[in-house]
């Protein structure tokens, strides 16, 4: 009998959920870390027991929790659970995240563009996104804020940066989005192990070819009024791309406003809102089996950032875009006003596949007929940042 | 022996209840005790200064003997009580809503 694991990372802790194949019940764990921001939670595909977490505070900076058990216990990787502290060099480096300026593997720390267009130096602040290798547990990648990519190969006890990507010669042009210069999407190609997508929050997507060493905007096509030349190569507000991993070529991307498609790994991209009540939004997501399928919850606009008319709409098309559907029952229909962040929309590989979104009301909305029909598997969360699901066999 | 009494989560992440005792060689300073935490509690490092700069988190305060101490330079000596056990160093969040 399969099962199915959501992991939900809220502001003032992290909750587990699991339910079995049927998607009916739900035993909720939690919180874990209770009164952190937990900003995002992910189990490696690899082996569904190992879960990595990025927990966060403005007090107390950056910490890496690790699950080795599914979620029932966790420890800071290098500091194992049950250990006693022992006197000693400090030996946990898990939350050590510095920009790599070494004049081996390095590129110089320089600055990004601040709010008022001025130059502001580089700054770590927080982890946004963890994404494990597709193959190797002891393997994760972690996007930061100010934006960079770094990887641990040991189980996260250690970091690295990619260098290549901050140090692109393009950093002077990136610039924060309202919730910080962050580096929020990072997608692993199934089918080339050298590649990898990244998205940050406002400089756009880019791509790598040869495994992290060198990238290259990928942001052909996006129109964005909001900066000088609106079809820049630099910087877009990306809010999140999503991939169906059987079409690693084809990219599905909301933008601050707008929603894209790529055919071509992001050499070029194509509108499609459609007809969309508006096209600003943070998250997209694909069907797990039906690549065309493809899911968004608007919002109503850059400073308005709740659902339109009162509305929690997930709107569905089955072809791939600029035809959109209103995926209605079971979610509120009127004085609803909550957002849904850009990490916080997930699907299980579950036949009908599962659709899984979180929303800063607390609540996390599962359907289990591909969004025909919802219902809330846990209200009354504190606001919720990030949604993942797990499929365990 | 030094007290030091640490926030709620730094309690919780270090796994201890209470007040914290550290032995401290040396001079009794911010530095060489948060050292001393530090090596004790690796779990710690990064929390209450940053990890390469060592430079004080911005929202972190230190008091003891009912002084804010958090501006002083992080090699001054901490006051007598402090290094006698007889007062803890006070290590707080700055309120700051949330």
């Amino acid at each position: 009998m399969s099962k199915v694991r959501v992991l939900a990372g809220t502001r003032k802790g992290a909750f587990i959920l699991e339910s079995d194949g049927k998607r009916e019940k739900w035993d909720v764990s939690g919180p874990h870390f209770a009164g952190w921001e937990m900003y995002h939670l992910k189990g490696s595909p690899a082996d569904p027991n190992r879960i990595y977490a990025s927990q966060t505070s403005g007090w107390f900076g950056q910490m890496i929790q690790r699950s080795d058990d599914g979620g029932k216990t966790w420890h800071q990787p290098g500091t194992p659970p049950g250990e006693p502290p022992a006197p000693g060099p400090p030996k946990a480096a898990s939350n050590k995240f510095v920009y790599d300026a070494s004049a081996e593997t390095g590129k110089p720390l320089t600055t990004h563009q601040w709010y008022d267009g001025t130059q502001h130096p580089w700054e770590f602040k927080r982890v946004w996104h963890l994404e494990p290798s597709l193959t190797d547990p002891d393997t994760v990648y972690a996007g930061v804020e100010d934006a960079a990519l770094f990887r641990s190969t040991d189980g996260g006890q250690n970091w690295q940066e990619f260098a290549g990507l901050r140090g692109h010669g393009t950093g002077p042009k990136w610039q924060p989005g309202a919730g910080g210069m962050c580096l929020h999407t990072i997608i692993l190609d199934p089918s080339n192990p050298n590649r990898i997508f990244i998205a940050i929050s406002a400089a756009g997507a880019f791509r790598t070819d040869d495994g992290g060493k060198t990238w290259r905007p990928i942001n052909k096509g996006l129109y964005s009024q909001y900066i000088p030349d609106p079809r820049a190569e630099i910087g877009h507000c990306v809010h999140h791309v999503a991939m169906n991993p059987s079409r690693p070529n084809v990219l599905f991307m909301q933008k601050h406003w707008d929603v894209m498609r790529s055919n071509d790994a992001g050499d070029n991209w194509q509108e499609i809102s459609g007809d969309l009540p508006t096209d600003f939004g943070f998250v997209i997501d694909v069907h797990a089996h039906e690549p065309e399928t493809i899911y968004v919850v608007p919002i109503k606009s850059d400073s308005e950032h709740f659902v339109p008319d009162g509305k929690l709409r997930v709107f569905r098309s089955r072809t791939g875009g600029n035809e959109w559907e209103a995926l209605t029952k079971g979610l509120p229909q009127s004085n609803c006003y909550v957002n849904v962040l850009r990490d916080a929309m997930a699907v299980d590989s579950l036949d009908k596949c599962g659709v899984y979104f979180g929303t800063s009301g607390g609540q996390v909305y599962a359907s289990a007929d591909a969004g025909d029909s919802w219902a809330p598997i846990v209200r009354d969360l504190p606001a919720v940042l990030s949604v993942e699901v797990q499929t365990l066999a | 022996m030094i007290r030091v009494i640490l926030p709620h989560h730094l309690r919780t992440l270090a796994q201890v209840h209470g007040e914290v005792e550290l032995e401290v060689e040396g001079p009794v300073t911010q530095r060489s005790v948060l050292d001393a935490l530090e090596s004790r509690y690796p779990m710690l490092r990064g929390t209450i200064r940053d990890q390469v700069t060592l430079q004080r988190r911005p929202f972190l305060r230190f008091f003891a003997c009912e002084e804010d101490l958090t501006h002083e330079p992080p090699d001054a000596p901490l006051p007598d009580a402090v290094r006698s056990g007889a007062e803890p160093l006070i290590i707080l969040g700055a309120i700051a809503g949330g």
